[in-house]
């Protein structure tokens, strides 16, 4: 019942959405919007397993990556629409998350951390060395032109990031009610006494895996139609991943809100800057605010309210 | 012997070169009450860890309820009736008291109604004397009431079996006279219990039979009477000087 009004509410914010493009006239917003709403699609898959399960990702941008150029394969190979390069990006990701937790979670939580960043240098290794994916210097990627109604790309691509955005949301919000968001906080809380009140801990971490990688692959499927180009030093771009995991700290790890939060707060703040200072200052910035929050807020913003609400 | 509820059978576990438990047979009737005694690092713990499915024998085998479950994940021992608490208590943090129960409802009780499973969990709340922290978060709780939780959220599982893990360590008399009554009246409903306890008292009040182990053996077995009068259990427990 809390979750068919929770979808009323998304929908009811997608459709606001498709209206935009018919009132905001200047693409700069949608330029720039559709980047905060990748972020959102990032920070809430990465919360899932990172938030929820409790397993730290640092190679985010490894997802990312892949559904990105999963996406602009499957374009090239066959031609296929946006939507079906996403459905695409989002097998691969779980695929890879899957893979990923298999070999690594039966062993111990730390391997997973330490492979998800090798993941990363692998999978843009392998892109570096594949012509046909444009090897180290990229690949155009000239999309079909964007339904009349959007009134241009950018438009039409912020549109369809934001239909991402709402449906990770509702993802993450039905996991977060339902018995497998209480198996996934057990298990954050303590795998022994999870595994002893029956949850079966490997099933829920690898579904955790998957799904988390699904979701971040699909925030990458958009990119190279957005962009028109692409190249794997921005589609396994560190900032990709140092934000996946900054953006639900900052907000809080425990809700739907707290990814959301963050990376709208963190991505706007990175939109307005970036066009006055350099990405790599870009990158100092997240760490020193991401160390803040680490030693000042742990339970992120939203622990701030709930923090307040209780003394 | 066939009709034992649990049976271990020769079961062995070494870490390393640690021979921490075995051989060892241990079995469990149907709604008895078993102590388990025996000094520190006598193999208690591990021989738990071994029935639960924890840890995994090197040898022997473990049969519950007719099926052997000497190969069966952790989970799906839970699942089928062999419920343990922790020594040192592991409340899900982050959760309140509430929602810690409904872990083990959601994930080890056949088909029931939400409304069914808000009924058990208070009933189990009642039993253990939580009531009135139903909703406050976990991490708030008094030793003596994680000690509670940890044997409620054992109890929500519906257990047919509950290994209880020392748990009144560090509690006053009182309170341990709390937990052995709520331990008699889950007896009394059917459920067996394993009492791994170093409070000697509590041990031979509750425990129809008790069995002690040293550095992994079972050295004793037998009605508490018996084991308290045992030669080899006072060397254990009081040293050689002790009167035979
Ligand atoms: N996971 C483990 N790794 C290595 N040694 C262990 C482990 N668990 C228990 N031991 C060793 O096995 C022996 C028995 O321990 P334990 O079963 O915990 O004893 P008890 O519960 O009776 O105090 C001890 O020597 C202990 O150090
Ligand atoms: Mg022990």
């Amino acid at each position: 019942m809390k979750m068919t009004r929770f979808i009323i509410v998304a929908l009811l914010v997608f459709a606001t959405g498709l209206m935009l493009p018919k009132v905001v006239s200047n693409p700069y917003y949608f330029y720039a919007g559709y980047v905060v709403l990748q972020y959102v699609v990032i920070a809430t898959g990465w919360n899932i397993l990172g938030g929820y399960a409790g397993y730290t990702n640092f190679g985010s941008s490894a997802f990312f990556g892949a559904g990105a150029y999963m996406a602009a394969f499957l374009f090239k190979a066959l031609g296929v629409s946006i939507f079906v390069q996403i459905l695409g990006a989002c097998v691969v990701g779980m695929l890879l998350g899957l893979a990923t937790g298999y070999l690594t979670l039966r062993i111990q939580g730390v391997y997973f951390a330490i492979a998800t960043v090798a993941l990363v240098i692998v999978l843009e290794t392998l892109v570096h060395n594949t012509e046909y994916l444009g090897g180290a210097s990229g690949m155009t990627h000239l999309a079909d032109p964007a339904p009349a109604w959007f009134g241009g790309q950018t438009q039409y691509v912020f549109c369809i990031m934001l239909g991402l955005a709402v449906a990770a949301v509702v993802l993450a919000r039905w996991i977060e009610v339902s018995w497998i968001g209480r198996g996934f906080r057990a298990i954050r809380a303590s795998e022994p006494a999870a595994e002893a009140s029956g949850v079966p801990t490997l099933k829920l971490k690898l579904l955790a895996c998957a799904l988390s990688g699904g979701v971040m692959a699909a925030a990458g499927a958009p990119y190279p139609t957005y962009t028109s180009y692409l190249d794997p030093v921005s589609a396994f771009s560190l900032l990709i991943g140092l934000n996946a995991l900054a953006m639900p700290l900052i907000g809080g790890t425990r809700s739907w809100l707290g990814p959301v939060i963050g990376a709208v707060l963190l991505a706007s703040v990175q939109q307005l800057a970036t066009v006055t200072i350099s990405s790599e200052f870009n990158i100092l910035a997240v760490g020193l605010v991401l160390i803040a929050f680490v030693v000042a807020a742990p339970e992120g913003l939203l622990g701030l309210r709930f923090r307040s609400r209780a003394a | 012997m066939s009709e034992s509820l649990l049976a271990v059978r020769d079961v062995r576990k070494a870490f390393g070169p640690i021979k921490a438990l075995g051989p060892v047979d241990v079995d469990l009737m149907p709604g008895e009450r078993l102590g388990i005694i025996g000094p520190n690092g006598s193999g208690k713990t591990t021989l738990i860890n071994c029935i639960s499915g924890f840890h995994r024998p090197d040898t022997g085998s473990i049969v519950f309820r007719g099926e052997d479950i000497t190969r069966m994940p952790a989970y799906r021992r839970a699942r089928f009736g062999l419920s343990r608490s922790f020594q040192i208590p592991r409340p899900f943090l982050g959760m309140s008291v509430f929602e810690n129960l409904l872990v083990p409802m959601d994930y080890c009780s056949s088909a029931e109604t939400e409304k069914e499973e808000i009924e058990r969990v208070e009933q189990v709340l009642e039993s253990v004397g939580l009531v009135e922290r139903r909703d406050h978060p976990a991490e708030l709780l008094s030793q003596l009431e994680l000690r509670k939780l940890e044997l409620a959220r054992a109890l929500a599982a519906r257990p047919r079996v509950l290994i209880a893990d020392e748990a009144m360590a560090g509690l006053s008399e009182a309170e341990i006279d709390d937990v052995l009554a709520l331990l008699l009246k889950l007896n009394a409903s059917g459920v067996a219990v394993v009492m791994i306890e170093h409070i000697m008292h509590a041990v031979m009040r509750f425990s129809q039979r008790v069995i002690c182990l040293e550095t992994g053996k079972i050295i004793a077995e037998g009605s508490p009477d018996e084991i308290v009068a045992s030669p080899q259990v006072q060397k254990v427990y009081f040293g050689e000087q002790t009167r035979r």
